[in-house]
């Protein structure tokens, strides 16, 4: 039988069968948008949480109080020193090692932030200026809080979005007053978006100069000191410059905590790990159920079919012709499900990432090659299987029961 | 035209081995026009599919037009079967989504015959059985009667020497089943060997040769080749491993 007529042959019972089409394409189309989209799901996942570290950036360095092995834990959140890592420290580090091309202190507290009758307790961070260039967030309005000592504090303060609608609603926050405890702040600037870290939510939060925070806390210690080297500098060398540093100053101690992007992530390493085999069995699972929903219906489709099948072989098709035609079909249905299914799964992960933009949802490639290989495995195995099978019956006893 | 010595065919069925056929001695001249009758269960089907080369015999020799054809495998009997028999079948059999003249194309679609030259030997088909009004109608347009004859238009369509008829009239009207009756032997006429199946008595009767089976056995063959007595004779159970 010609290649072309075998199409034809396919197509026209394609075409005469039109519900069976329909279904058996779209359970594989729904099995490979499922694939796509799960494992869309689970890599943006992963990605977000890379993304959540990847702040940090790969030039930069952060320092925290307390000695900590950063093998095989997360770091400390809250340490607890017998030496503060303070100001000076800080400014000490900057100006003795030339690789830093800038350090961000950070103490964090929380407070009752206020404006006239609304109030709200929210974090406070309190940094200078080059964090937020350091942390890339951007100001929606206003300017940065101002260059200077940083020793000194001064009455201002940058809001999150989410804080600077919920105080000031439809007012303009720039150079009104709040009050942060109980310091008055004049608001200079309103960050941009959410940019979240670890667990962060930066449009809720107060930024305030880093002297004000250590006044209104009373904490004489840094919570964080992000620092930034300059490019291509080696990270490690570094690292060790900075804990001779510190040793100098602490009285021949190394009582602080040098983190790498590198190793937080290390340590999140089997988490995600986790996450990508979870998701790999669950696509897997989809993929299975869509194989059996397929193997249901062609296993039907092949049995209602047995007398055209004895009828192929009395018109003289050798049973391997028989068993083509069938596979064709399947082929036909199963190609075209993949194609859809490749489609709508991009569709839908199109859909994600407009409705989540900081969600980085991609399938990975190896997730779309193995839905397709296994969705056209299944579709064409799970047809060939009953067709063999009533290839070789014999057929004069199907044609004699009628039917057909 | 076709020579059967000693054909056993064995099935089993549950625990219990039913011998479909046992030691059948056939002989059938070219041009022959023969009935095949008996019960349900006697073999008449087995027959059918061993005869068209649908089947295998277990045991036995088949020549057809004398070539040796009861060993060969289902590549080969498919290829004798495209080219020499035809199948006419009580329940017509037509597929419901081609057309009659897709229908009556379909074995030489199957056997690979280029587009043009199956479009004019259906063509031709269809006009000699006076269908070609009717080339473009879905069975489901057509009466039972110009769907048997469709049928048997796709039977004849490779020009077969040999066409095997099973039940032709068997879901037609008295009308329409003598019609389809004298299409048949009008083709016997022209020279195409004709077995009828059938469980009709008055059709039976009307083939010059009739044949009568029984247990698997040729019970009565009454133009005869070989005598009822001879068959049974001759059979018995040592020929058949079973």
């Amino acid at each position: 039988m010609r290649l072309l007529d075998q199409l034809r042959f396919a197509t026209a019972v394609l075409a005469r069968h039109r519900l069976r089409s329909a279904m058996l394409l779209l359970v594989t189309t729904l099995g490979v948008a499922a694939v796509v989209v799960l494992t869309a799901l689970g890599q943006g996942a992963r990605g977000y949480v890379v993304e959540q570290f990847a702040f940090i950036g790969n030039d930069v360095l952060v320092m925290l109080p307390g000695r900590k092995e950063t093998s095989g834990g997360l770091p400390p959140v809250t340490g607890s020193a017998a030496r503060d890592l303070t100001l000076e420290d800080a400014q000490f580090l900057l100006r003795r090692l030339p690789q830093l091309r800038d350090a961000a202190p950070l103490v964090i507290g929380s407070a009752a932030v206020s404006y006239q009758q609304r109030s709200r307790d929210v974090f406070v961070l309190g940094t200078v200026p080059g964090f937020i260039e350091l942390r890339r967030l951007k100001l929606a309005q206003g300017s940065n809080l101002p260059a200077g000592d940083w020793r000194r504090g001064r009455p201002q303060v940058i809001v999150g979005g989410k804080l600077a609608a919920e105080l000031f609603g439809s007012e303009r926050p720039i150079g009104q007053w709040l009050r942060i405890g109980d310091s008055r702040f004049r608001v200079v600037g309103v960050l941009q978006g959410r940019g979240d870290a670890m667990g962060m939510d930066l449009s809720d939060v107060a930024i305030i100069p880093v002297a004000s925070a250590q006044q209104l806390f009373n904490a004489p210690s840094l919570f964080r000191l992000l620092l930034r080297v300059q490019p291509g500098t080696d990270l490690e060398r570094v690292r060790r410059q900075l804990g001779a540093l510190i040793r100098e100053r602490h009285q021949g101690e190394e009582d602080v905590t040098i983190v790498s992007p590198d190793a937080v992530l290390e340590a999140f390493d089997e988490v995600l790990l986790a996450m990508t085999a979870a998701v790999a069995v669950i696509a897997a699972i989809s993929l299975l159920v869509a194989g059996v929903l397929v193997m249901n219906v062609t296993w039907i489709n092949v049995s209602q079919r047995v007398a055209e099948i004895g009828l192929l072989k009395a018109l003289g098709a050798p049973g391997g012709l028989v068993q083509r035609l069938f596979v064709t079909e399947a082929v036909l249905v199963a190609g075209a499900g993949t194609v859809l299914g490749v489609l709508a799964g991009y569709g839908a992960v199109a859909l994600l990432r407009g409705l989540f933009p900081e969600v980085p949802f991609a399938p990975p490639t190896w997730a779309v090659v193995l839905a397709v290989l296994l969705a056209l495995l299944c579709g064409i195995g799970f047809a060939l299987l009953p067709a063999t099978r009533a290839s070789r019956q014999a057929p004069v006893d199907a044609l004699r029961s009628g039917g057909a | 035209m076709i020579e059967m010595r000693q054909i056993c065919k064995t099935f089993v069925l549950g625990e219990q081995p039913v011998r479909a056929l046992n030691a059948v001695d056939l002989h059938i001249a070219a041009g022959e026009y023969l009935s095949v009758m008996g019960p349900s269960g006697s073999g008449k089907s087995t027959l059918l599919n061993v005869i068209g080369l649908l089947e295998a015999a277990d045991s036995g020799d088949y020549w057809l037009d004398g070539e040796e054809v009861g060993a060969l495998d289902e590549e080969a009997r498919a290829h004798w079967r495209r080219r020499h028999i035809g199948f006419v079948f009580q329940a017509y059999h037509l597929l419901g989504r081609l057309t009659a003249f897709e229908n009556v194309e379909l074995p030489l679609t199957l056997a690979g015959v280029a587009p043009a030259q199956r479009r004019r030997r259906v063509g031709e088909v269809l006009q000699k059985l006076e269908l070609s009004d009717r080339a473009s109608h879905l069975p489901q347009q057509l009466s039972g009667g110009q769907r048997q004859r469709v049928a048997i238009a796709r039977a004849i369509v490779t020009r077969p020497k040999l066409l095997l008829a099973d039940e032709p009239t068997g879901n037609l009207d008295s009308r329409a089943g003598a019609q389809v009756v004298a299409l048949l032997e009008a083709l016997n006429a022209e020279g195409i060997t004709l077995m009828v199946v059938t469980h009709d008595a008055a059709l039976g009767r009307r083939a010059r040769r009739r044949l009568l089976l029984a247990d698997g056995r040729v019970q009565s063959d009454e133009v005869a080749v070989h005598t009822e007595a001879e068959a049974s004779g001759r059979g018995g159970d040592a020929p058949c491993a079973s």
